[in-house]
């Protein structure tokens, strides 16, 4: 999605008072961006938390601020900078995290982000964005550069399955559809479960959707689906976040307050690091049963 | 309101009548953090009276002297004495350390030390980036260096060249549990920092002559003011002690301040 990110933000670039700091990430990447922004595009350094206070007040001054890192240094290591200069003041920054869940794989766990939206959902004035195919990132970045609040993008790898039309973007899509249990999935995970379901017959099949923005309570379940969960045999969120502070877990409390029935539920999501093997992204997908073959199993007890 | 002389600078006086009002304040409010608005008091006056012009903006990096913050807006005028009566209380605008929101001189919410010079930093960065002239001023606390993010901020502030931005830093030798020498020393503080390329004054931070020469000197270099400052000055019995970094004031200490400050 870099490459789609980094399209978006040179076209937005003409914005004379947009701004795109990094944490000394973006080779083989960002050079477009670099050279179309010229002074506006500011190498800050190995040095995230002054990166993320020197973003809230240029913003606080009227700038819009692109913050980009690998996702973990920019959200876990200046949290403190997060929370007290961003979210406090209610400063619309776009922190950008390259690599959301396990997406940097075998690198290992200090540069996996599998709590980084439970963490900063927990905070105030935030906003979240899960792009789920390449092609999502033109709308993607259109829509946190003209949000007033702090953003959250989370880039991963997108997974559209060979010919697949992916549908215009919104915040929630339906990719799939049968008369089977219903499946919500965030961001890219979605994308790897699309082609298993079209496998099954239409009497098994789930119906699956994906979500590409949180929380909730800024992005309510379209009617559809709420029509779909109340008929279905059973939901199943899959995440590539752990369960505390995760959008399954959000989604659960929902249902409850709604007072919507539901016969079974699920729920598939990353494991916090305790694996004693590392590998790639996929490998590790597969040590969370966040794979296709423990999806199809999850939704065929439904 | 302040007297000022034929040249509109601070009076004696008015340094005295900002300290008995912070006192009253504290004291009123039951409050404590009184050491350290104490060393700072005077640089702000004289940066708030004196100094800042139209669109310089200020931002207090060692938020626990909010005391002093507000005495000085109160001196200026630009908050009420019934806002003060309200300091620490319920339904206040004036938490113990400086809020987000609702001061339009207080740009940022600070208390969490480490985080004011990069704010001032990137303010200071917008600045240049709007062609302004306008200028930026920080004040940090010596302990506060002690934090790796305040380095982050140097760096960053001299590989821009801010030369926009001046820094102070309230050197008053005292920290919350001991003194900056025997906790982690890097004494003298001001010689690390002539390690960047920046201008270092080291002056007597409650001498109004030496905080108003040093701030308008210009070099165009980044400048940093090391104020030598006494934690508690003006109090006998508050100077240079530590305990004075936490401790509210009780009413016979109030008045005993009170008195010895009205005798200056």
């Amino acid at each position: 999605m870099r490459q789609q990110f980094c399209d978006a933000l040179v076209a937005r670039s003409t914005n004379p008072s947009m701004l795109f700091l990094t944490g000394d990430l973006g080779f083989m990447a960002l050079e477009p961006l670099k050279r179309a922004m010229g002074e506006r595009f500011i190498n800050a350094g190995v040095a995230e938390q002054n990166m993320i206070s020197v973003s809230a007040a240029l913003a606080r001054e009227g700038f819009e601020v692109w913050a980009y890192s690998i996702a973990p240094f920019c959200y876990a290591r200046p949290f403190e900078q997060v929370r007290n200069d961003i979210a406090f003041h209610a400063l619309p920054v776009k922190l950008v995290g390259n690599g959301g869940g396990y997406g940097y794989g075998v690198m290992g766990p200090t540069h996996h982000a599998i709590e980084d939206y439970g963490v900063l959902l927990c905070l105030p004035n935030m906003s979240v964005y899960v792009p789920v195919f390449d092609e999502d990132l033109a709308a993607v970045v259109g829509r946190a550069g003209e949000t007033k609040r702090a953003s959250y993008l989370r880039l991963g790898r997108g997974e559209k399955p060979k010919g697949f039309a992916v549908p215009d973007y919104a915040p929630w899509r339906q990719l799939s559809q049968g008369r089977g249990p219903v499946v919500i999935a965030v961001g890219p995970l979605a994308g790897t479960y699309i082609e298993p379901f079209e496998q099954l017959s239409p009497d098994r099949r789930p119906n699956l959707w994906a979500v590409a923005e949180l929380p909730i309570d800024q992005n309510p379940l379209p009617g559809a689906l709420l029509a779909q969960i109340a008929k279905a045999p059973g939901l199943c969120v899959a995440e590539e976040h752990v369960r505390r502070g995760s959008f399954g877990a959000e989604l659960a409390l929902y249902i409850v307050e709604q007072g919507i029935g539901i016969r079974k539920f699920r729920h598939l999501f990353a494991r916090a690091h305790h694996f004693d093997r590392y590998g790639s992204q996929g490998f590790l997908r597969r040590m969370a049963a966040l794979d296709a073959d423990s999806m199809l199993a999850a939704v065929s007890e439904m | 309101m302040p007297i000022m002389n034929k040249d509109g600078q601070l009076t004696a006086q008015d340094f005295v009548a900002a300290r008995k009002r912070l006192l009253k304040m504290h004291f009123e409010s039951g409050v404590g953090h009184i050491g350290g608005n104490l060393s700072a008091l005077d640089a702000l006056m004289v940066v708030f009276h004196e100094h800042l012009r139209e669109g310089d903006k200020f931002i207090l990096s060692k938020g626990h002297s909010a005391g002093a913050l507000y005495t000085t807006l109160w001196s200026v005028g630009r908050l009420k004495d019934e806002d003060l009566k309200l300091f620490h209380k319920d339904d206040t605008l004036l938490a113990g350390h400086p809020p987000p929101r609702g001061i339009d001189d207080i740009q940022f919410a600070t208390g969490s030390l480490g985080h004011g010079l990069s704010l001032a930093a990137g303010t200071a960065l917008a600045l240049k980036f709007k062609r302004s002239e306008a200028r930026v001023i920080c004040l940090t606390s010596d302990g506060e260096w002690q934090e790796g993010s305040t380095w982050e901020a140097l760096i960053f502030a001299c590989h821009h060249r801010l030369e926009n931005l001046t820094v102070m830093v309230d050197h008053n030798n005292l920290q919350g549990f001991g003194s900056t020498a025997e906790i982690a020393s890097m004494s003298p503080l001001w010689e690390k920092l002539r390690g960047f390329e920046v201008d270092v004054d080291v002056i007597d931070g409650h001498d109004a002559g030496a905080i108003r020469s040093s701030l308008e000197g210009r070099g165009g270099r980044l400048r940093i003011v090391v104020m030598r400052t006494v934690k508690g000055r003006g109090v006998s019995f508050m100077e240079n002690r530590m305990e004075w970094h936490y401790l509210p004031l009780k009413e016979e200490q109030f008045r005993a301040a009170m008195a010895e400050l009205e005798a200056r």
